[in-house]
């Protein structure tokens, strides 16, 4: 398993004891649940959800739709806007999206309608005999996607719709992205980000080639001779650095690491437990990876940032998970050395106090420890270099370390595309990528059928 | 706490609350309960002659709104099943044990004199304080020439009723059909035939839903279904008409009216008492409920009377009758506007499509810096119909504003756009 965490003990709790605890975060709505929410809705006009989703997903119609016991209808309308609906309602932050829109969350009733909550239950239970959309006629075109995440597939099934041939490019062995490595897995239980992906290929004419990484066996050059266009949705996938001595050492590791073993394991009892561990971080992959330590059973989970509370990007929403499962959360503190034992392990770590000063962080002088068995680095992802290194590929402007786009999602080379985690375009979400994928298919095929129409 | 006491066509009850003529009335063990639970008076299910009724199997079917909430219940109910005699027995009983009730027995039997001299001396003998003519049951009992057929003749209704004032000293309350094109002409019939009071309205000829997979409407009897009276919250202002047009129709001027139709709370009661009622009776919302909301109605009606400075029921019973008119009467010159309290509003873009679509596109939409939208009544082109404070799903927000036109009082038989104005 995780080699830099084999020396720690295994959770004390049984196997079913921790599927429990691993088991759906918000549980699917009952149907009656479901009518109740429904009818809720207000039905509005211009929508505020619909302007604050990042898909574009009509939720009133949607929700009306389950209002009046058409699931099937209800969920082509999450669908045609959004074809990983499922995941998203069970993924997005609707805290900060379509919910904290929701004319329901007025001061008055501050009680928003659920609507990723109703978003999944449509999708759950619209029991399509077939694949709800149709090809157009082949237009013999032929288009490669570069990553099998949620921009990427998005992207891809887009394009099958307009009726172009699709090939994926996937450097893992599975498709789905950070759906299958990365999302809690209380957020995305058992097999649905492979379920989705079934569902999504249904439409076909989209073929995933696996174990193909761009910059390693697959070069940006060749896609851009061979396809009629170029979709690179490669996601953020190294991770930033501490820059400490001895970051390499047995129990010091990415949080994004240990997550991808938890959610592909099949046996939640065998995967390492730090009994007292380090998080390092504040967004929501720091909470998620603290959250799930403490279900494994962990007794001292603890959370360290370098600012305060209201700099954290977790939402108040996540807070209040990591709260509610015992996370204890420092700020104003810096890593500051990595402590090691005897046999080179990590037995915890010196912090320096910090404060703003004229809105920069200084250290106060003042260092304390904290014990741990391991240490968690969520302090963000990085665009991996080493995926633009043929020469085309670094020609691609970029935005910092990430491939600029305009808001049609074209790079700065004709016919490459880009969208999701690796553009500096919009949040780093599910939902985000998703609507990239969209976006970018459709430029693609105006422009394709633009050059069609003028030949 | 403001005095709930009734004297009704000469009825005393301690509260105008009573249970109309239905399930909850049909025997003593429903009617004791309910006099434990408050009820001021009840209308004892509808007595026949013998052989009794007999009732089907599956025998109401609701409409139903958001949330399964009932907007109203449709039965295929007929009058009571049980023998003549035992229900006279258990109405001597209960009348005994309960004399400060009013204790009404609801009738129906054949249009023929014979028929109603048998059994009104037996109904008088057993105590009760008045007897209702059931004219309106819409279904099973019409077929057999009583119920809402004999409601439907004006004729049959005025000769029944004169009959039960012949052959009984009993105060005569006629029960209504609302099955008709004018109620007024039986609430005319009623009070030439020498009625004491009506009381409106009994159901409504309904079907409420159909089975589209058994291709059958509702109740489903085996496979077939029938028609039924529609009662319960939706009926309400339906009744609340009927009974206006009754209270103001300078014919029957003065005749007491039992409100029924839909009354589910102490609002509802007090709407009824403003249009004229003396009374009100109760059957839906009990069926829904149980008798406990009497107490609620009690409790919530003389709050509002105490809070209105209204001592008794008399004091407010009829003052919105007044302000009940023709439309050819109402001011031409009136001018309301809508006005949205932007504090209130919660951005849900209702009214502005509400009116854009389908009234006259008085409500602008603007967007905001933020991406929300402001939404702002175009004066001018608002025609003061109400549709938008309507769909508005926050109390209060809208609220229409009577205009200073400076215009005086002009109704349409005086406006001079009125080609068929009476010359002045
Ligand atoms: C731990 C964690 C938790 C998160 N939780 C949430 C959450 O709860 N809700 C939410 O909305 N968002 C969440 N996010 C963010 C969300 O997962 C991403 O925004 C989203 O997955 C972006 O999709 P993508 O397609 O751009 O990239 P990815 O999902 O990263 O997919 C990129 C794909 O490209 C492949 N790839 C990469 N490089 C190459 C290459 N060179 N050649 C071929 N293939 C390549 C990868 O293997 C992968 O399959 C989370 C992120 C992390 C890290
Ligand atoms: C199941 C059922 C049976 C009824 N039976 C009678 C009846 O026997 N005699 C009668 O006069 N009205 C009968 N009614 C009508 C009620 O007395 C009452 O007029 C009507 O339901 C409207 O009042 P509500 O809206 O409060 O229910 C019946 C109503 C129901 C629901
Ligand atoms: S804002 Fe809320 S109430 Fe209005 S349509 Fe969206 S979900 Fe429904
Ligand atoms: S996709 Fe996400 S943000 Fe959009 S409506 Fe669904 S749950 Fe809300
Ligand atoms: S209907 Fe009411 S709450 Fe909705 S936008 Fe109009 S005024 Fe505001």
């Amino acid at each position: 398993m995780i080699d830099a965490l084999n020396h720690l003990p295994r959770p004390r709790a049984g196997a079913d004891q921790l599927a429990e605890a691993f088991s759906d975060l918000a549980p699917p709505l009952t149907a009656r649940q479901a009518a109740v929410e429904s009818a809720r809705c207000l039905y509005c006009f211009d929508a505020p959800c619909v302007n604050a989703c990042p898909s574009e997903i009509d939720i009133p119609s949607f929700i009306h739709r389950i209002s009046d016991d058409n699931l099937q209808g209800a969920a082509e309308r999450i669908l045609s806007a959004n074809i990983l609906g499922g995941s998203c309602a069970r993924v997005c932050p609707t805290e900060i999206l379509c919910q904290q829109a929701c004319v329901r969350n007025n001061a008055q009733e501050c009680a928003p309608v659920l609507i990723g909550q109703l978003q999944r239950y449509a999708i759950d239970n619209a029991g399509f005999t077939q694949h709800p959309f149709q090809r157009s006629p082949a237009t013999g075109k032929r288009i490669a996607v570069v990553g099998a995440g949620p921009a990427g597939l998005s992207c891809a099934h887009r394009l099958a719709m307009h009726g172009h041939e699709v090939v994926v490019f996937e450097a893992q062995e599975k498709p789905g992205g950070l759906n299958e490595y990365g999302i809690a897995r209380y957020k995305l239980v058992d097999d649905y980000a492979q379920r989705e992906v079934e569902f999504l290929l249904g439409i076909g004419g989209i073929e995933i080639r696996y174990a193909q990484r761009l910059g390693a066996n697959l070069t940006l050059t060749e896609l851009h001779q061979q396809y009629h266009a170029v979709f690179l949705g490669l996601g953020l996938n190294a991770v930033r650095q501490l820059g400490l001595p001895d970051e390499d050492a047995p129990g010091l590791l990415a949080a994004t690491d240990y997550i991808r073993e938890l959610r592909q394991a099949d046996d939640l009892s065998r995967v390492p437990l730090a009994d007292r561990c380090l998080v390092l971080g504040a967004g929501n992959t720091a909470i998620d990876m603290a959250v799930q330590m403490s279900r494994l059973g962990a007794r001292d989970v603890n959370v360290v940032y370098r600012r305060g509370i209201a700099e954290m990007g977790a939402t108040a929403h996540e807070q209040d998970i990591a709260k509610h499962d015992q996370v204890r959360l420092h700020t104003w503190a810096r890593p500051d050395a990595v402590l090691l034992d005897d046999q080179g392990r990590v037995r915890g770590m010196r912090f320096a106090r910090t404060q703003p000063v004229a809105g920069v962080l200084h250290d106060t002088g003042e260092t304390f420890e904290l014990a741990a068995d391991a240490i968690f680095k969520a302090i963000g992802q990085r665009f991996d270099e080493a995926s633009l290194s043929d020469p085309l590929a670094a020609q691609l402007a970029r935005d910092g370390e990430r491939i600029r786009v305009d808001a049609q999602l074209r790079t700065s080379l004709a016919g490459v595309y880009a969208g999701g985690d690796c553009t500096a375009l919009g949040q780093d979400l599910t939902v985000q990528a998703v609507q990239h994928g969209k976006l970018a298919a459709e430029a693609i095929h105006a422009q394709l059928m633009l050059n069609v129409e003028a030949a | 706490m403001a005095d709930l006491s009734i004297v009704f066509a000469g009825i005393k009850a301690p509260n105008p609350f009573w249970l109309a003529s239905a399930p909850p009335t049909d025997k003593a063990y429903n009617v004791v309960r309910a006099f434990e639970a408050g009820w001021g008076g009840v209308v004892w299910k509808t007595l026949g002659e013998d052989p009794a009724a007999v009732n089907v199997s599956s025998r109401y079917s609701a409409h139903y709104g958001a949330n399964r909430v009932v907007q109203g219940i449709n039965n295929i109910e007929l009058i009571t099943d049980r023998s003549l005699e035992i229900n006279l027995r258990e109405i001597t009983q209960v009348k005994k044990d309960w004399p400060d009730r009013a204790l009404i027995v609801s009738l129906m039997v054949p249009c023929v004199e014979a028929s109603w001299k048998f059994i009104l001396p037996l109904v008088e003998a057993t105590g009760a304080d008045g007897i209702e003519l059931n004219f309106g049951c819409p279904h099973g009992m019409p077929e057999r020439g009583m119920g809402a057929a004999v409601g439907q003749v004006p004729e049959y209704v005025e000769q029944v009723t004169r009959w039960c004032k012949t052959y009984c000293s009993l105060p005569v309350i006629v029960k209504l059909t609302p099955n008709i094109t004018d109620i007024r002409q039986s609430a005319r019939a009623a009070h030439r035939g020498g009625a004491d009071a009506v009381s409106l309205i009994n159901t409504i000829n309904s079907i409420t839903s159909v089975d589209l997979d058994r291709m059958v409407a509702h109740p489903i009897v085996g496979d077939q279904s029938t028609h039924g009276g529609y009662c319960g919250s939706a009926v309400k202002p339906i009744a609340l008409n009927m009974v206006a047009e009754i209270a103001r129709d300078p014919q029957t001027r003065g005749l007491p009216i039992c409100g029924i139709g839909g009354i589910g709370n102490w609002r509802d009661a007090a709407e009824f008492i403003a249009l004229g009622s003396g009374a009100v009776q109760v059957c839906t919302a009990a069926m829904l409920h149980g008798f406990r909301i009497v107490e609620d109605m009690k409790d919530g009606l003389s709050r509002w009377m105490d809070q209105h400075g209204h001592s008794s029921l008399e004091a407010f019973r009829g003052l919105a009758v007044g302000h009940t008119t023709d439309w050819k009467y109402l001011d031409i010159n009136y001018k309301s506007i809508a006005h949205i309290d932007q504090d209130a509003c919660i951005g849900c873009g209702r009214c502005h499509i509400a009116c854009e679509d389908t009234s006259h596109q008085a409500i602008a939409s603007t967007v905001k810096p933020d991406g929300t939208h402001l939404y702002s009544v175009i004066e001018e082109e608002c025609v003061g119909c109400n549709l938008c404070q309507i769909t508005c799903p926050v109390e209060n927000c809208i609220d229409m504003q009577a205009q200073d036109t400076g215009k005086p009082y002009l109704n349409w038989t005086q406006d001079p756009r009125n080609p068929y104005r009476e010359a002045s």
